[in-house]
This record gives structure tokens, C-alpha cells and sequence, in this order.
């Protein structure tokens, strides 16, 4: 899974979607998330730079990560 | 003062731009800002407090015509006297009411010098909202089920057909969803009360609401095609807001419906985007829609666009627009004076 090629983002979390209209915005770890993503990051990396930055515990950032993934899916944000 | 040699005059109608807006407002800022030379703006109007009327920036002169229901003859004698005066180069008719009296004297309008851009009268009744479903299926075009109904006891057999919810439309305009058979008939009722039979009744699509303004060239090319999403939606149904979208199966439908009639004018396609990503056309408004500002802004003048192709010009075919850009509306108390509404209701013309 990856992010759409056509997704806008910003620095500041604001992410849009053209073939919708929809908008959203996101706080700025999921920002960080979202923008290493749209660069074309592997999903793998983008977890290690999490854990490397922040305080988080491995498991407890999987689950966070299935969550935001699943929210990322939901939204209409993510191809195959 | 002497005109320019260069000045287009052009005859707009739909100056009611009120909250349930027609689109000539919105197309007279497009051919202002699109043709690049001075542009005479006459106002063709029904009612007498269109707001357009009044508003002289926008429209330089208006005169009121015939209803669509005194025929085609008294409005060919209107625009005969209004053309002796302003001598009109172009009309752009924009209320699906007025059309059929409009494509009817495209030929006597040729021949006084008039010029129009208007789909033919087989174009025009083939998408209209009782033959819809015909016209998707010989077109391969997804389009709900209906059925036209002359009578409530009619609801019965949609209800077995289709099940609940489902969409009641009136003739010209109006839908109501109903979700039991009191409320379809309520519907019913309400509905041919003001628009007359019959009464269409469509499946319910469930899914997103898209609108597509779309100018086609007559010859089965697209021009222009510009896909929105309303951001707000009035309690009649209006966009009170909308932004561009980027989707090219929005654009591949449209072009289909162009290639397929041929469509030669403006029109807005009603699309339902379902869950499963269908594309349902759930109407075909043969007209530009009251959002047309949008494409100039967007960089596909729509408006511009039509007006130099029915007066000969080339006009190449759009292929980029800005995505994301958005219209909000907005509404202005705008102040005129008891003189002014006199001389348009006593005499006509302002």
C-alpha cells in the first residue's frame, strides 16, 4: 500500500484529496508520517525514523500504525 | 459615442441570481473576462426583480421577454425588436424551460444575423430526465432505473420494482427521496402541482454527489470539461460552495456522453459516485450550470469558450485546469431605486 501520487500535503498536516475534494488534517507526527510517505518512503523506514525520534514503544507504535494506516484507508488516501 | 469596431453584443438570460441561482450572472463574468475586447451585455429577463437587471457593471441593458409558455412566435417578435435596437450577435439561453423555444428559432435567429450554440431538439429531448434511462442504456452509459408515472397508484409498482428509498422528480425540477409510500405520494403531489406531469421515479443511488460542466463542440469532441464537488449544499440542494476535482474516469465520462450525442453547447452532467466507485449519471442539465464561474477561474473559460465557437472562431480543445480551486457564494444587498424597478416593470426594458 501506498500513499495516491495525486495527494496533496503540507508541512503543516493539511492533506487533500483531487479526485474527492476531501480535506483533512493531521497532527504533526502523522504530518511527518504522511509526508515521508507521499516521498515515496518504504513503510519500514518511515517506522524506524519514528522510533529513533520519539519515545515510543515498538509494539505500541504498530498498533498506532495499523490505526492511522486503516484511518489513511478509510479516507480513500491510500492504492494498492 | 461611437461603438468599437470590435464590440460583441450579446443577449444572456438567467439574471435571477438568487438562491436558487440562474447561470447568467456567472456566464456574463466569464465572456467579460474571456473574450478579450469590449463586450455588450444585453439582459433578456422574465421577472422583474432578476437581480441582474439592476446590476449595471454586469449587464448594460435588459429587456423582458415572453414566458416560454406564450411560444416560440412572440419570442421570435421580442428578440426581433430587441435586435433592431441592439443589434445582438449572440444569445445564450440558460434555463432548460426556454430552450426549446430557443433551439426552435436557431434558424429564423441565424437569418436575422443572431448566432447561438445549442444542442438540436433530438439532443436536447434524449437527455431529458423521462428518457433518461433510454439514453443510457442505448449509450452504454450507467444511469438509475425509473419510471414514469402519471398517477399515485403508480407508486405501488415502483415500490415492488425498485423498493424504498426511493427518488420522486418533478417534470422540470425538484426531487424528493421518500422513504415510505405516504411520503412518495405527498411527493407526488407536491410535485405535479408545480411542474405538471408526469412524475419520474428513480432508484435511490447512494454515494457522492459530482457535477461536471461540459462544453461540447457538436462534432463529438469535448471542449471543455471541468468536474466539481459541492463543499455546501443549500436546503434546495444548491452549492453554496465547490472545489475542482482531478479524477479521470469523471473526465472519461463525460467525454463518452459528448462523443456519443454529439452535444453541441454547454451542459452540467449529474454525477453519483457509489461506494464501489460507479459512476452513476443521475441527470443531464442542458444548459451551463449557475457554478460555470468555476472553469474560468479553474482556466477553462466555459462561457468564452461557447461564445467565439458560435460566432466561427477557433477555439482549441482545454486538456489542463486547476484542481482545488474552489467558489464559495456569497449574497449582497444590492440597492437600486423605485424608478429603476418602474421602467422595467411599466416599460420593459432598463
Amino acid at each position: 500500500m501506498y500513499l495516491k501520487k495525486n495527494i496533496a500535503t503540507s508541512e503543516s498536516g493539511f492533506i487533500f484529496n483531487p479526485s474527492t475534494g476531501d480535506s483533512y488534517s493531521a497532527n504533526p507526527v502523522a504530518a511527518e508520517i504522511v509526508q515521508l510517505l507521499k516521498q515515496g518512503t518504504a513503510s519500514s523506514s518511515v517506522k524506524e525514523q519514528i522510533l529513533q525520534k520519539y519515545e515510543v514503544d515498538p509494539f505500541r507504535l504498530e498498533q498506532d500504525w495499523d490505526d492511522f494506516m486503516n484511518q489513511l484507508k478509510e479516507a480513500n488516501l491510500l492504492g494498492d | 459615442m461611437e461603438k468599437p469596431d470590435n464590440l460583441l453584443t450579446i443577449a444572456v438570460t438567467g439574471l435571477n441570481a438568487i438562491d436558487s441561482p440562474g447561470p447568467g450572472i456567472a456566464v456574463i463574468r466569464g465572456l467579460r473576462e474571456g473574450l478579450h475586447r469590449p463586450v455588450r451585455i444585453i439582459g433578456l429577463s422574465y421577472e422583474t426583480l432578476e437581480p441582474g437587471i439592476y446590476m449595471h457593471d454586469v449587464v448594460d441593458k435588459t429587456y423582458q421577454i415572453p414566458y416560454p409558455a406564450a411560444g416560440s412566435e412572440a419570442l421570435l417578435r421580442r428578440l426581433q425588436y430587441i435586435h433592431e435596437k441592439e443589434q445582438l450577435q449572440l444569445i445564450i439561453p440558460n434555463f432548460d424551460a426556454e430552450l426549446y423555444n430557443f433551439i426552435r428559432l436557431g434558424p429564423a435567429l441565424k437569418n436575422m444575423g443572431i448566432a447561438t450554440f445549442l444542442p438540436s431538439q433530438e439532443q436536447f429531448d434524449a437527455r431529458d430526465k423521462i428518457n433518461l434511462y433510454r439514453f443510457g442504456k442505448k449509450h452504454n452509459l450507467l444511469v438509475p432505473k425509473d419510471k414514469i408515472i402519471n398517477s399515485p397508484a403508480e407508486l405501488n409498482a415502483c415500490e415492488e420494482a425498485m423498493g424504498f428509498p426511493l427518488v420522486v422528480k418533478g417534470k422540470f425540477y425538484d426531487a424528493v427521496v421518500a422513504y415510505t409510500l405516504e411520503q412518495a405520494q405527498k411527493a407526488f403531489y407536491k410535485l405535479t402541482a408545480k411542474w405538471g406531469f408526469p412524475v419520474i421515479v428513480q432508484e435511490y443511488i447512494n454515494g457522492t454527489e459530482i457535477n461536471i460542466a461540459v462544453l461540447g463542440d457538436g462534432k463529438g469532441n469535448a471542449v471543455s470539461i471541468i468536474p466539481m464537488r459541492k463543499l455546501y449544499i443549500t436546503d434546495k440542494g444548491k452549492a453554496w460552495a465547490g472545489i475542482t476535482l482531478e479524477d479521470d474516469a469523471l473526465i472519461k465520462i463525460a467525454g463518452d456522453f459528448v462523443k456519443a450525442t454529439q452535444w453541441k453547447g454547454g451542459c452540467e452532467l449529474e454525477i453519483m459516485r457509489t461506494k464501489k466507485n460507479e459512476l452513476y449519471i443521475m441527470e443531464i442539465n442542458p444548459r451551463f450550470p449557475a457554478w460555470i464561474y468555476l472553469t474560468a477561474a479553474a482556466g477553462q473559460n466555459q462561457p468564452a469558450a461557447l461564445a467565439k465557437m458560435a460566432l466561427g472562431e477557433e477555439q482549441p480543445f482545454y486538456t489542463a485546469y486547476e484542481v482545488g480551486k474552489i467558489f464559495i457564494r456569497y449574497s449582497w444587498d444590492h440597492i437600486t431605486d423605485i424608478k429603476e424597478f418602474h421602467q422595467i416593470s411599466g416599460m420593459g426594458e432598463l
